[in-house]
């Protein structure tokens, strides 16, 4: 589902590199991508979803190739089909949940919120145990909680691939099996691609496949 | 569009503080300057409207403007007296008619604004309840007195002295209600209107007492002789002016003496105007006679100076505020680059960002813009009240 061939990419400054001659995801896959910090998973989960353009190369999503593609299309392509989990939640603190998992909705021409999306805002929040908490803010949930709200509005728009950055870097045991479990539910439920950045390897055994990074890339001037 | 309505007033609800310091300053700056201009082009009206019905005035030599504030507005300290010659003087070239005017005394800090019946006509006052004043000792009160003394025809009001402090000084009298004027919108409204003899009893330049001649005053006669009867202090002066003691009011002294504070002239045309004011230019005169529209005009003149002064400050601190406001968004947005980020990387579109944040200041404009608009109206329609509480009374 997912190509990358002939990958380059560096930043405009700094010496990083970051070089892939081949990558290919399937469709429904859970894939771990692992290695140290700074090695350039998040880079790529950007490059995925057309964040950022890679110097040389292609990537290929499905049926698009999102190198291809303008900034504005990219954006709708990234709303309309990628849902994205960031490690600092990145929830608005001047919405409330419901809100938050609404979100995408509400800052994309490309996306119509109506009745049967906020139906389906309360069914996710139903599935990862927040149904309760649809009121609050995100300052008066617990760690574990506002993360499933995250995972709640990456899963609204229904995504053919999910890419959760780090998800679990800032919650405790119990919480990282418990958001892990979601996002897997929910990716599985959904039919989804899952890539999810970790750099805690005992997680790995989780996912149905492991790429190690240090495998994929070049750093050095 | 909604949407984008949607998550500005999120912000701005959620940040409440923030956007009520906002607000009230935005709109202190968009109310200032209109309300000074409504406010000042209602005292403008206001004090040429009084001054335009009130062809001339005569008084002694002084200020101008003393004269003028203290017979239109009863206020500002009493000018330098003059006399009922002077009425007479003036009334006497047949230019004019006369009103007396004696603005001095106070009745629980209501100015008692002796005049004439004359006066009433020249204002256009007309009563909403009783009569007007027929003798001394009667008087006649503006609506505003009645209503803030809740006094009406048959009650009384006492005259307040001008210090507790002299025996010698001014007693005060009892006055009897009468009538009350109706609303006038004017300062007319703040005034107790007596007959001028009134006041001049007040003064104690007229006074009633017990009859020397009759047996029960015998005790404090000193002395007798064929036109003087001299008393001592237990004589009884009357301080209210009844029908059983009336006849005993008397005034001493020379009649044309007698104070007044200004006369209102009335000419008949303009060519007797003219003729009255000349009669009052020669150098040596020890009248001066104004016309009020010319004395408002030059006051008017000043505020309006003041007032160009005041708005261009008021704007000057408006564009400070303005820009501190300006960078204070700008900084703000410093604060919200994350969750601008975040609505980038989710895959929000630029201009529904941008149109979110124009919204939230858009919406504070308008909020403070209907504010202003609101406090401006309401000058509007106020201000005359508070120009007539606060500036002329």
């Amino acid at each position: 589902m997912i190509n990358i061939r002939q990958l380059r990419f560096r930043y405009p400054t700094g010496t990083f590199r970051l070089r892939i001659e081949k990558l290919d995801i399937a469709q429904g896959e859970k894939v771990a991508v692992a290695g140290p910090s700074g090695s350039g998973k998040t880079t790529l989960l950007n490059l995925i979803a057309g964040i950022v353009l890679p110097d040389s190369g292609c990537i290929t999503t499905g049926e698009t190739r999102i190198t291809d593609l303008d900034e504005r299309a990219r954006r709708e392509f990234r709303v309309c089909r990628i849902g994205m989990v960031f490690q600092e939640f990145e929830l608005l603190e001047y919405l409330n949940v419901l809100d938050n998992i609404l979100l995408p909705y509400r800052i994309s021409p490309a996306l119509t919120l109506d009745q049967s999306v906020r139906e389906r805002a309360r069914k996710l929040a139903v599935d990862v145990g927040i149904e309760d908490k649809l009121r609050r803010l995100p300052r008066q949930l617990s760690q574990g909680e506002r993360q499933r709200v995250a995972v709640c509005r990456a899963m609204l728009t229904r995504p053919r691939l999910l890419l959760a950055d780090e998800p679990t870097g800032n919650l405790d045991m119990d919480n990282k099996d418990r958001v892990l479990d979601i996002l897997e539910e929910q990716a599985t439920a959904a039919g989804a691609t899952l890539i999810t950045v970790t750099h805690d390897r005992d997680l790995l055994h989780r996912f149905s496949r492991v790429i190690d990074f240090a495998d994929l890339r070049e750093t050095g001037a | 569009m909604s949407d984008v309505l949607y998550l500005a007033w999120r912000y701005l609800a959620h940040h409440r503080i923030k956007t009520a310091i906002l607000l009230f300053s935005v709109t202190l700056i968009l109310y200032l300057p209109n309300g000074l201009n409504v406010l000042i082009d209602q005292s403008a009206s206001q004090l040429t409207a009084r001054a335009a019905s009130t062809p001339l005035l005569v008084g002694a030599k002084g200020s101008p403007l003393e004269l003028v504030l203290n017979s239109l507005y009863f206020e500002s300290d009493p000018p330098e007296t003059t006399t009922w010659e002077q009425l007479q003087r003036v009334r006497d070239t047949g230019f004019a008619s006369t009103i007396p005017l004696y603005v001095r005394f106070k009745a629980r800090n209501f100015p008692i604004v002796g005049t004439d019946l004359g006066y009433f006509d020249a204002r256009g006052l007309e009563l909403a309840h009783g009569r007007m004043m027929a003798v001394p000792g009667e008087c006649v009160l503006g609506w505003d007195v009645a209503e803030e003394l809740n006094l009406g025809p048959g009650d009384h009001l006492i005259s307040s002295p001008e210090s507790v402090f002299d025996l010698a000084g001014i007693y005060p009298l009892k006055m009897h209600v009468v009538g009350v004027l109706a609303r006038a919108h004017s300062p007319d409204d703040r005034g107790i209107f007596v007959d001028v003899k009134t006041t001049w009893i007040i003064q104690g330049l007229g006074h009633g007492h017990q009859d020397l001649s009759r047996p029960e005053a015998a005790s404090g006669v000193l002395s007798r002789s064929e036109n003087t009867i001299v008393a001592n202090a237990s004589v009884v002066q009357y301080n209210e002016i009844t029908t059983g003691n009336m006849a005993s009011f008397h005034f001493h002294g020379d009649l044309s003496a007698f104070p007044l504070t200004a006369i209102i002239a009335i000419p008949a045309d303009d060519k007797s105007r003219a003729l009255l004011m000349g009669r009052f230019e020669n150098p040596e005169e020890t009248q001066q006679i104004v016309r009020p529209t010319a004395v408002m005009d030059e006051l008017l003149e000043t505020i309006l100076t003041i007032q160009s002064y005041v708005v261009a400050a008021v704007l000057m601190v408006g564009a400070g505020t303005l820009a501190t406001a300006a960078l204070v968004f700008m900084l703000s947005l410093r604060l919200r680059q994350r969750e601008i980020e975040t609505m980038t990387r989710i895959g929000g579109s630029r201009a529904t960002i941008i149109a979110v944040l124009a919204a939230e200041i858009a919406s504070v404009i308008a909020a403070s813009a209907a504010v202003a608009a609101l406090l401006t109206f309401l000058t509007g329609q106020f201000g005359s009240a508070v120009i007539r509480n606060f500036i002329l009374t």
